[in-house]
């Protein structure tokens, strides 16, 4: 289906993936998947305008044409600019790469490589030893039990991975493999059938989709919170965002857009950083063919539903111009970020050079927490209807279940819960009990903060505004 | 808005004479609900068409009694049902309006003559006022000169910008307090996702607004804005009402566009997002200081104008010196004027209301 290639062959990211540049693509001829790819078309010359190396042209971006050096170089420099300019990684950092097996992360996997090699060396040959070189490692979820596919598959899936990792060095980095239902802490209970049961009570596609794009996330955070990283890096590429943004407006999530489409996003236990922001599915394609990179991409699962059109539709766009993802992009970027698009820990910046500090200096802050309340699934910033939702429920619910349903964004309540209102019990005991747990917290904070209130209300002169 | 029946779950296919609506209980269902795919008889969808538009107006104060309110009238069928309701509504609710029918000319013949013919028709049918202004008189081109001065790629663009003035001097002209337009759910959710694709967040913040150009001479709004086209077609097409149907001649062949098409395909998957397109528009963070571009008036004709000149002026002046790119695209030099001409035009050409 149209949805499978629209990626430009690159899976963006951990969950969005395409599986056109699977093992049948491996057949065509690298010039003819180039000629396909309109990146390359529409060169004024035939030899690359950046260097002198009077290498063919491979790519065009704004206009010039680039030899297979000067572009891989054009690419790491974005990834790098990405990550310095956004305090990604400090020296101290455990960096978790999630690793779909698709381009964009085979890229992101590369280029950390590249970035770690090079930290390792300036610290061994450092006098001082002072700046020791992150760590990495590489995450992988594994859907199959949602695929229905031969476990074999896994298991050759998962090697490739490993083999994939093994093979870069220096710079040891762990795999660490763990199936999509690990999220479920149901104890001696078969968290598969616990996965499958719940994923069966969303009725509808598109909400089944994006609540398992949820599940990856907690399984990447779960990972990343047991193995003692302090980062996890996504592969999502602009071209992902680009989508994100449409599908993200069709769903009524105009709000919280801008959440999800920024280079750092705190949001989360673990914070999560998406160095490719600014690279083309293509383009991370290109580079994967040009200097054999290899991909995985047998467990693939397309995306579904109205993810699935928005990814056609962006994809018929990109054909009528290619830029128009970029263009989209910088629509997104004009929205406002949240708090927690930005790294704000008190300190956070110490370890960037002088120079790059002034940047961040109105940034650091006593204050790590943010206020918004986020959605128990999906962690997207309530809108303000969706926080009077909650306030009125707050003062009139009895049942934790409407709590929890309170907690929960307009999108997620149409798409994900049950159609049927008593099927909520049941489908939020199923939910993990990372998510729910954070509600139940919340709900006794509030609860203890309003009794004590109660206590001392009588000799409070001010008013308190600290509703949420 | 609608019952959740529907909504999200497949329902079977059955035969309309084999169920009663699911409103009154009592009637056989003629018609499924493109908004919300209840099976409801003719009558409560009336009910439920006629109402939701009552609460639009209401729940948005549109207007306040004593209103002398233009209705652009194209003759088409968003405009046209629109008089419809609207008079039907005035005297229901006692909204203590005065309405006009406005009807722009541009001068298209065999297209706009006969469309024409059908807002004089409605004039008598509604019993409304009819003013008619036409590009001649105001500009002193019709379309058809226009289209033999450039040809059919930024006709469109001509077209929209003329109009929006048109319509302007006209409801002057009768001393309107308001100007109703016709613009629909479809028409404002495929403006929100054609501003993003190109990425114009000054008209993305205010294109979801139901009212505009309220600091300017007449503000205009769009009472159908969370009303589903097709429901518009179902309800002109029950109730019989008059309208004229066929495409402007001048518009692209077989043209959709991108947008509609994805739109369409949305609308079918999950009939909802049309309106869940609406509200992410009217939710999305965008700072105040960047929506409203400043206002001034135009050095020449004196019409409200961010630039010097507004455009009208600008485009007429390049017909008028036979500088038919005057005016279009960007006004970078050598820009690409073919962009804007693209599928990402919207159905009627430029994305100002």
């Amino acid at each position: 289906m149209a949805g499978a290639s629209a990626c430009g062959g690159a899976g963006c990211g951990p969950h969005c993936s395409s599986s056109s540049s699977g093992a049948g693509a491996e057949g065509d001829a690298p010039a003819e998947r180039m000629g396909r790819l309109s990146i390359a078309a529409g060169a004024s010359t035939t030899t690359c305008g950046k260097c002198d190396g009077g290498g063919a042209v491979v790519a065009v971006s704004g206009g010039a044409g680039m030899c297979g050096e000067c572009f891989r170089a054009y690419l790491f420099g974005k990834f790098k600019l990405a990550v310095t300019s956004n305090a990604m990684v400090r020296p101290t950092d455990a960096v978790l790469l999630a690793f779909s097996g698709g381009p964009a992360s085979r890229v992101a996997l590369q280029f950390i490589h590249e970035m770690q090699s090079k930290a390792i060396q300036s610290w061994e040959t450092s006098n001082s030893q002072a700046l020791p070189a992150f760590g990495v490692g590489v995450a992988f979820v594994d859907e199959s039990a949602l695929l229905a596919r031969p476990e074999h598959e896994s298991e050759m899936a998962t090697e490739d991975i490993k083999s994939i990792v093994s093979s870069l060095s220096p710079g040891h980095k762990k795999v660490h493999v763990a199936p999509l239902e690990d999220v479920f802490s149901s104890g001696s209970e078969d968290k598969a059938a616990t996965l499958k049961e719940v994923v069966g009570m969303i009725n509808d596609e598109t909400g089944r989709d994006d609540f398992i794009r949820c599940l990856l996330m907690l399984s990447l955070q779960k990972i990343a919170l047991e193995n003692g990283y302090t980062k996890i890096m996504l592969g999502t590429c602009a071209s992902g965002i680009a989508r994100h943004v449409l599908s993200a407006t069709v769903k009524g999530q105009g709000y919280s857009l801008p959440a999800d489409v920024q280079y750092v996003d705190t949001r989360w236990d673990v914070p999560v950083v998406l160095p490719l922001h600014d690279c083309l599915a293509q383009e991370l394609s290109l580079l994967c063919e040009l200097d054999s990179l290899k991909t995985q991409q047998l467990l693939d699962r397309p995306c579904s539903g109205i993810n699935s059109l928005v990814a056609s539709f962006v994809s018929r766009l990109r054909d009528e111009n290619p830029s128009r993802e970029h263009t989209i992009l910088r629509t997104a970027q004009k929205l406002k970020p949240f708090s927690f698009n930005m790294f704000s820990a008190n300190g956070y910046h110490d370890f960037l050079p002088s120079r790059l500090r002034p940047k961040f200096q109105n940034v650091d802050t006593n204050d790590t927490t943010f206020s918004e309340i986020l959605c128990l699934i999906c962690g997207s910033p309530f809108s303000e209807s969706e926080l009077q939702n909650l306030e009125n429920t707050k003062h009139k619910a009895q049942r934790k279940i409407d709590m929890y349903t309170a907690h929960c964004c307009q999108s997620c309540h149409f798409q994900i819960l049950p159609a049927a209102t008593d099927m909520y019990e049941h489908f939020f005991s199923l939910l993990p009990k990372f998510w729910t747990e954070k509600v139940d917290t919340a709900v006794t904070a509030s609860a203890n903060h309003g009794s004590l209130r109660d206590q001392i209300e009588d000799y409070l002169l001010e008013e308190d505004d600290d509703e949420n | 808005m609608g019952s959740s029946v529907g909504e999200g779950a497949k329902l079977q296919p059955s035969r309309a004479g084999s169920r009663l609506c699911v409103r009154c209980g009592e009637r056989k269902a003629a018609l499924k609900r493109p908004k919300t795919l209840e099976q409801i008889c003719r009558e409560c969808f009336y009910v439920v068409f006629e109402d939701e538009i009552h609460q639009t107006i209401a729940n948005n104060s549109l207007f306040k009694a004593g209103d002398r309110v233009a209705i652009g009238a194209s003759g088409g069928k968003d405009s046209t049902v629109l008089a419809y309701v609207l008079s039907e509504l005035n005297r229901r609710y006692n909204y203590g309006l005065d309405l006009f029918l406005l009807s722009v000319d541009e001068g298209i013949t065999g297209y706009r003559d006969d469309s024409l013919e059908t807002v004089k028709r409605n004039e008598i049918q509604y019993g409304l006022p009819l003013k008619i202004v036409s590009y001649k008189d105001l500009y002193g081109w019709t379309m058809d000169d226009i289209v033999k001065a450039i040809g059919l790629k930024n006709n469109c663009t001509f077209c929209g910008v003329f109009r929006r003035q048109a319509l302007d001097r006209g409801a002057a002209l009768l001393k309107a307090d308001k100007i109703v337009t016709g613009h629909n759910a479809d028409d404002i959710a495929e403006t929100v996702l054609l501003n993003i694709l190109r990425g114009d967040i000054a008209r993305l913040s205010r294109c979801t607004f139901i009212t505009t150009g309220e600091d300017g001479p007449i503000p205009r709004c769009k009472p159908f804005k969370y009303t589903y086209e097709k429901e518009i077609v179902m309800y002109a097409y029950f109730k019989k009402l008059d309208y004229f149907s066929t495409e402007c001649i001048y518009s692209p062949n077989a043209y959709r566009g991108f947008a509609r098409e994805f739109i369409k395909d949305l609308e079918r998957m999950r009939p909802r997002a049309i309106l869940d397109i609406i509200k992410s528009g009217e939710n999305f963070r965008i700072s105040t200081t960047t929506r409203m571009p400043e206002q001034g008036t135009c050095e020449r004709c004196g019409y409200i104008s961010s630039q010097k000149l507004c455009k009208a002026c600008v485009l007429l002046d390049g017909l008028n010196r036979g500088l038919p790119k005057l005016g279009i695209g960007r006004t970078k030099v050598g820009a690409g004027a073919e962009r804007n001409t693209s599928s990402l035009q919207g159905k009627h050409g430029n994305f100002d209301f």
